[in-house]
């Protein structure tokens, strides 16, 4: 099978607008969710991991600035910013051509423009681009990218779906390129949601953790360019080899009670990566900081002989962002891979899920060559992606 | 090696066919060619589905708890699987490929009411879970076990093409043994699905004795299924 190399990635979250702007504010430590009172998020305070509006509308300045274009800011929605911002620098330094033909582009995001169904947008925005085809029509013309971009809406497992379905659709022949960009905000419609299902923590998250107490939500964008043409300049060389999804057939808001489903994913992508658990030296896990989904994925790590592998969530950090946390933790697990430097899992101290796990607690050097990242979500589904060294 | 490449994908095509589907528009059900159902001067969706899941004689109680469009693309995989059983399958050999133009819109709506005044504010977690189009994938699984692939994607109207290009890299790579796939649509009593079993050639001899001649999946033959009724 043809390999799949990663090019370029970008992320935006409370934490910076780049990759290295990211990892920067982790290594040292910064959690991004704050306790936010803002009634136009929620009636009460609540801890959310929110990007900076005005450092927002000065980057998307920047970005408007060099394709020169002279539409207002105001003329794209919150999401579409952050979209056309992380696109924008993932594609500055890539060798890729978004007028290519071989160039697909694959938009991953739960919930879109949502906000739109709030009164105060209603006047600002048509209905129409309250449609996922719309928000990635409105890209794909900003970009001038040829193809009609794919839409994936798989809840959280979206941003993982979207990497695997590109890098299937370039081993398959159909294209040579793909930019892959997820993303999502935090809105009331989400953060009630959330609430209403009482799986909100009043702390932020600490995923695994003997006294996590459920998830904090965030918002960000990421963006990661797949090609079947190795850049040979930017060394060392990361791939995509091996990739898998399931599904519970269990619970539609529920994890599955023995983990074995997403244990079958990730054997699948361990088999097809040709890599065993031993070879697996790093695992960017999906920890939520949900009491079942954590229990879940460490029951799921011991079937698959991998709860001695260092593993953390970048949750912790800038919560969970949906449609956009697939890509933004591949992306931090694709710059632990080339940086052999492994990150704290933000907010655990002590081991609390069923079965045994080495999270990482403190920042270190660390030799990793192939690893697995994972993720899980409402509809029982599940995906697992190896990334690896050439 | 590029000009084999193709030729050796379009051989293993020819082996993959449609077993079985349905399609179901406003006030008219469709399953195998065959017309199963139609009323005339049906206006309410709700209605429309609960009718039909009488006349089908389908017992599944979880079905009054879900949403406009899970009712739908569980009514429209329950039609399929009436005509063609998927029993034989390991649960991980099947995968499930949705789509839709509107994602869960017609639920996000419905949410969104609950929050939009202050003073009566409730938002429900049983109306929340369904805002996310997947879930529909989660239902069908669940009735069904089926644990393979599953993958939800949006395209402003019925893609035939994106869909079998997607289902036939998961056929070619062995992940799948067999594949749900379709398009599954509501808004307001607005709705559209269409859902074929895929199959290959040599697992779909058992088939039902209902007539059906199998049509290659294509997307010539998606697009044409969905014109067509």
């Amino acid at each position: 099978m043809k390999p799949v190399y990663i090019l370029n990635d970008n992320m935006i979250t409370s934490l910076g607008f780049t990759t290295a702007e990211n990892i920067l504010a982790i290594k040292k430590g910064t959690i991004g969710i704050r306790t936010v009172n803002d009634p136009l998020l929620y009636p009460n305070p609540v801890p959310v991991s929110i990007v900076n509006d005005d450092l927002l509308n000065e980057r998307l300045g920047e970005a408007l600035a060099d394709h020169h274009k002279t539409s207002p800011s105001d003329a794209f929605t919150r999401l579409e910013k952050f979209f056309i911002i992380s696109i924008h620098d993932v594609l500055k330094n890539s060798p890729v051509e978004k007028g290519d033909p071989r160039t697909l582009l694959v938009i991953s995001t739960t919930k879109g423009n949502i906000d739109l169904l709030e009164d105060r947008f209603k006047s600002k925005f048509s209905h129409k681009r309250l449609y996922l085809w719309e928000l990635g029509r409105v890209i794909q013309q900003f970009f001038g990218f040829v193809n009609m971009p794919v839409i994936v809406s798989n809840a959280c497992i979206s941003g993982v779906l979207a990497i695997i379905i590109s890098a299937r659709f370039l081993q398959s022949g159909a294209f040579d390129h793909a930019v892959v960009a997820g993303g999502d905000i935090a809105t009331e419609f989400v953060i009630s949601g959330f609430q209403s299902f009482q799986a909100l923590s009043p702390d932020p998250c600490k995923p695994f953790d003997l006294n996590r107490t459920g998830l904090s939500l965030g918002e960000g964008c990421g963006s990661i360019v797949l090609s079947i043409h190795p850049d040979t300049s930017r060394t060392p060389l990361v791939r995509v080899s091996g990739a898998s999804v399931s599904n519970d057939a269990n619970h539609i808001s529920g994890p599955s009670r023995t983990g074995e489903e997403l244990s079958w994913a990730i054997n699948q992508a361990m088999e097809q990566a040709r890599v065993s658990p031993r070879e697996i030296s790093y695992i960017s896990a999906h920890g939520t900081a949900t009491l079942f989904n954590d229990e879940m994925e460490s029951k799921a790590l011991e079937n698959c002989e991998l709860s001695n592998v260092p593993v953390n969530s970048f949750k912790g950090y800038w919560g969970h962002t949906l449609g956009a946390a697939g890509i933004i933790e591949s992306v931090a697990t694709i710059s632990t891979l080339r940086s052999n430097y492994l990150y704290r899992s933000a907010g655990f101290d002590t081991l609390g899920v069923p079965s045994p796990l080495r999270v990482i607690t403190t920042n270190r050097p660390g030799e990793v060559n192939a690893c697995l990242k994972t993720a899980s979500g409402f509809g029982g589904c599940n995906a697992a992606i190896i990334y690896q060294k050439d | 090696m590029g000009a084999t490449l193709p030729l050796f994908i379009r051989k293993i095509n020819m082996d993959r066919i449609i077993t079985a589907y349905s399609h179901i528009t406003e006030n008219k059900v469709i399953v195998n060619d065959r017309l199963i159902f139609y009323q005339e001067n049906i206006v309410n969706f709700a209605d429309f589905v609960k009718i039909v899941y009488k006349q089908e004689m389908i017992n599944y109680p979880r079905f009054y708890k879900m949403d406009a469009i899970s009712k739908l693309g569980f009514l429209a995989v329950e039609l399929v699987l009436k005509e063609k059983t998927i029993a034989g399958y390991r649960p991980e050999a099947v995968g499930v490929i949705m789509s839709n133009s509107s994602s869960s819109l017609d639920t996000d709506i419905a949410h969104n009411e609950t929050i939009k005044d202050r003073s009566s504010y409730f938002p429900s977690p049983s109306v929340f879970v369904y805002t996310l189009p997947n879930i529909i994938i989660g239902e069908v699984c669940i009735k069904n076990k089926i644990k393979g692939e599953n993958a939800f994607l949006i395209s402003e109207a019925f893609n035939g093409k994106l869909l079998c290009d997607y289902a036939d890299e998961l056929f070619d790579n062995k992940r799948v043994e067999a594949c749900l796939c379709g398009w599954v649509e509501v808004m307001g009593n607005n709705c559209n699905a269409l859902v074929a079993l895929v199959e290959t050639a040599d697992r779909s001899a058992d088939s039902s004795g209902s007539g059906f001649k199998p049509m290659l999946f294509n997307a010539e033959n998606m697009n044409f299924i969905m014109k067509r009724n």
